[in-house]
């Protein structure tokens, strides 16, 4: 399951990811993250059944978390089949079926947001 | 044997013509052999689907009362062409929006009047005594207009040389996201549905043809703005009734960084009249070659990093120096499966009767690059050859005086042979001296990965790169990497005077 925490770094600059590794025993695979002075936002992906043991463990350090259900948000009649998003995602969501349509796999989507900006259809969008 | 036009167009009349599109014609030869296929077919169509820039059309807005001579035109704050006389316009695919700039543009425009939404006229004139009005606004529907005629310099390219990215950063182009480091490779073209391709000496297709234009039945006008068939690039010119087109095979977009472009569903139906016609028709994906060229080098001639065939770019992957690089078309092959589909359907139901060219268009053309009067400004117009350089093992004291007497800011770093190794500023300096630590030598501040012109090189160019590493000074070098200038922002106000200002 994929959850997406926030935190800020206001206070003692709490190494909250690594506590909550130790803490719980869980492997948080981080996919990616942005973290700079104030705050940090990273996009982390665990096993399904530990998922509520890491959001309580990472609530009680001060981040936010929210379980991420959907990748971007693909709109199927602006999208032309051109497949410019294909080799632009990091994670392979996108491929071709055998009859050239785009295949679009949610799951395997990080929310990097690259596509976004390579569809010339305006077909992406990332979720609110 | 050989068969004629109007044996064809007989056949297509009686609903007996056997027809296939250009992606089914290799299967039948390899079958049937070539004069197997040739007694067998008797059409095959073409498709492809695709960003075409050079597009846009005609329209006719009918008289306004009182009349006005439109002299300025906007639709949904788009400008259109106003030299036309009175009530016509040419709107373009690629103009964008005085508002929305790249996310809507001349494309956006067709896009909506062929979806049959509205669109806001807004026009002005200096008023004439036979056409006394000076604004007029306006919604109108596609239906409101006398005539919608799409009109397209240039489309149909036969193919389309493939893109990747050799730099650090990001390039955004008209062919899509180039990752740095050759991390993907963009191409564009239907390949073996392309019409071109499937009638490369144009023996076929010329003035007069008619053609599938975005979902209405059009007419090949004749070769197409820089038409090049010589080296494998020709285009045509085309036009359709935008009235009968359909938003399936019509679709602005926006190239992000790049701008608006109009994607365009086109085909055209070829008579199998001969043998020639059976064995250019019968073109594969792994007979059309095209380079991939390095976008990274800003420049009208681009490196080729290799070659690829239509077949490997659509396999997913190519390698490029012993790497696996992801490929991603720009034109949807779908759409383009789709096209040479429908146009067989046309032909199949007697919609769609074929024609031989008129006129013909020139298959042996080359198109030339432009004729340039006066050369823009190049670096050795306005660099600053007084340039300062420092030694790399020379003391940081020693850089701080240089700074302080040369007057500038930057002091590129060469090692004893005078070539170029680092650059230290005045930043540098300060830092150094502010924060006394272990650094002594110039080696020990400077910064090694130098950005760096050329003197042949524009201005333009040394101006890119100024602006997208967010520096104010180039090293000017030769071809073997010695300083010879310098180029700071400062010299750049050499521009705003004299003679490069016309």
């Amino acid at each position: 399951m994929k959850l997406l925490v926030t935190f800020s770094r206001g206070k003692g600059r709490k190494p909250i990811i690594a506590q909550v590794v130790r803490d719980t025993g869980v492997l948080i695979n981080v996919e990616r993250a942005n973290i700079d002075s104030s705050e940090g936002e990273a996009l982390i992906d665990v096993p399904d059944d530990q998922c509520q043991l890491v959001r309580d463990s990472m609530s009680g350090l001060g981040a936010r978390v929210r379980i991420l259900e959907h990748g971007v948000i693909y709109n199927e009649s602006e999208c032309v089949d051109c497949g410019a998003c294909i080799s632009v995602c990091p994670r392979e969501v996108f491929s071709f079926d055998k009859e050239w349509k785009l295949r679009f796999e949610d799951e395997k989507c990080i929310l990097c947001g690259k596509c976004i900006d390579a569809c010339p259809h305006r077909a992406l969008t990332l979720p609110l | 044997m050989h068969k004629t036009i109007g044996q064809i167009n007989e056949r297509i009349r009686e609903g007996s013509a056997r027809v296939v599109t250009a992606e089914e014609m290799p299967g039948i030869v390899a079958e049937l052999g070539e004069e197997g296929a040739l007694k067998e077919v008797d059409v095959v169509t073409t498709g492809t689907f695709g960003a075409m820039c050079s597009s846009g059309a005609f329209l006719n807005f009918g008289h306004a009362e009182p009349p006005i001579r439109m002299e300025r035109i906007w639709l949904n704050n788009v400008e259109a062409y106003g030299g036309l006389a009175a009530v016509d316009t040419f709107i373009g695919a690629t103009q964008q929006s005085d508002t929305l700039q790249a996310e809507y543009g001349g494309a956006h425009v067709i896009e909506d009047l062929v979806a049959g939404k509205s669109v806001e006229l807004r026009a002005s004139s200096r008023g004439t005594d036979c056409y006394p009005r000076r604004t007029i606004t306006t919604d109108l529907l596609l239906e409101n207009l006398n005539q919608a005629i799409m009109c397209n310099p240039r489309n149909a390219y036969q193919r389309y040389n493939a893109a990747t990215n050799t730099t650090d950063r990001v390039l955004h182009t008209y062919m899509g996201a180039l990752l740095p480091g050759s991390g993907n490779v963009t191409f564009s073209g239907a390949g073996l549905l392309n019409p071109i391709s499937n009638d490369p000496k144009l023996r076929l297709i010329g003035s007069g043809v008619p053609i599938f234009l975005c979902g209405a039945p059009g007419m090949v006008i004749g070769e197409g703005t820089q038409h090049s068939p010589a080296g494998g690039f020709g285009t045509l010119m085309v036009t359709g009734d935008m009235k009968q087109m359909s938003q399936e095979y019509l679709r602005a977009a926006t190239m992000t960084g790049y701008g608006v472009t109009l994607y365009v569903g086109l085909g055209i139906p070829l008579p199998v009249l001969d043998l020639d016609v059976v064995r250019a028709t019968a073109v594969r994906d792994e007979d059309i070659t095209v380079d991939i060229l390095d976008y990274g080098v800003p420049s009208r001639s681009r490196p080729t990093v290799r070659k690829a065939t239509y077949a490997e770019l659509r396999s997913g992957s190519v390698e490029i120096n012993g790497e696996e690089v992801r490929t991603s078309s720009l034109s949807s092959f779908r759409r383009a499966r789709k096209v040479a589909g429908e146009l067989k359907t046309w032909v199949e139901q007697g919609k769609m009767q074929l024609a031989l060219p008129t006129r013909p268009i020139d298959p042996a053309r080359q198109a030339r690059p432009m004729h340039q009067t006066a050369k823009g400004p190049r670096v050795l117009d306005i660099m600053d050859r007084g340039v300062i350089t420092i030694g790399e093992t020379e003391e940081i004291r020693t850089a701080a005086k240089k700074l302080l007497k040369g007057e500038t800011n930057h002091l590129p770093v060469v090692n004893e042979e005078g070539v170029l190794v680092g650059i230290v500023t005045t930043f540098d300096v300060s830092k150094a001296v502010a924060n006394p630590g272990k650094a002594h030598l110039v080696k020990d501040i400077m910064k090694t990965k130098v950005v760096t012109a050329a003197p042949d090189e524009s201005v333009d160019i040394a101006i890119q790169k100024l602006e997208q590493n967010n520096i104010s000074a180039l090293p000017v070098v030769d071809t073997e990497n010695h300083v010879i200038a310098l180029l700071t922002a400062m010299n750049l106000g050499k521009l705003l005077g004299g003679r490069w200002l016309k």
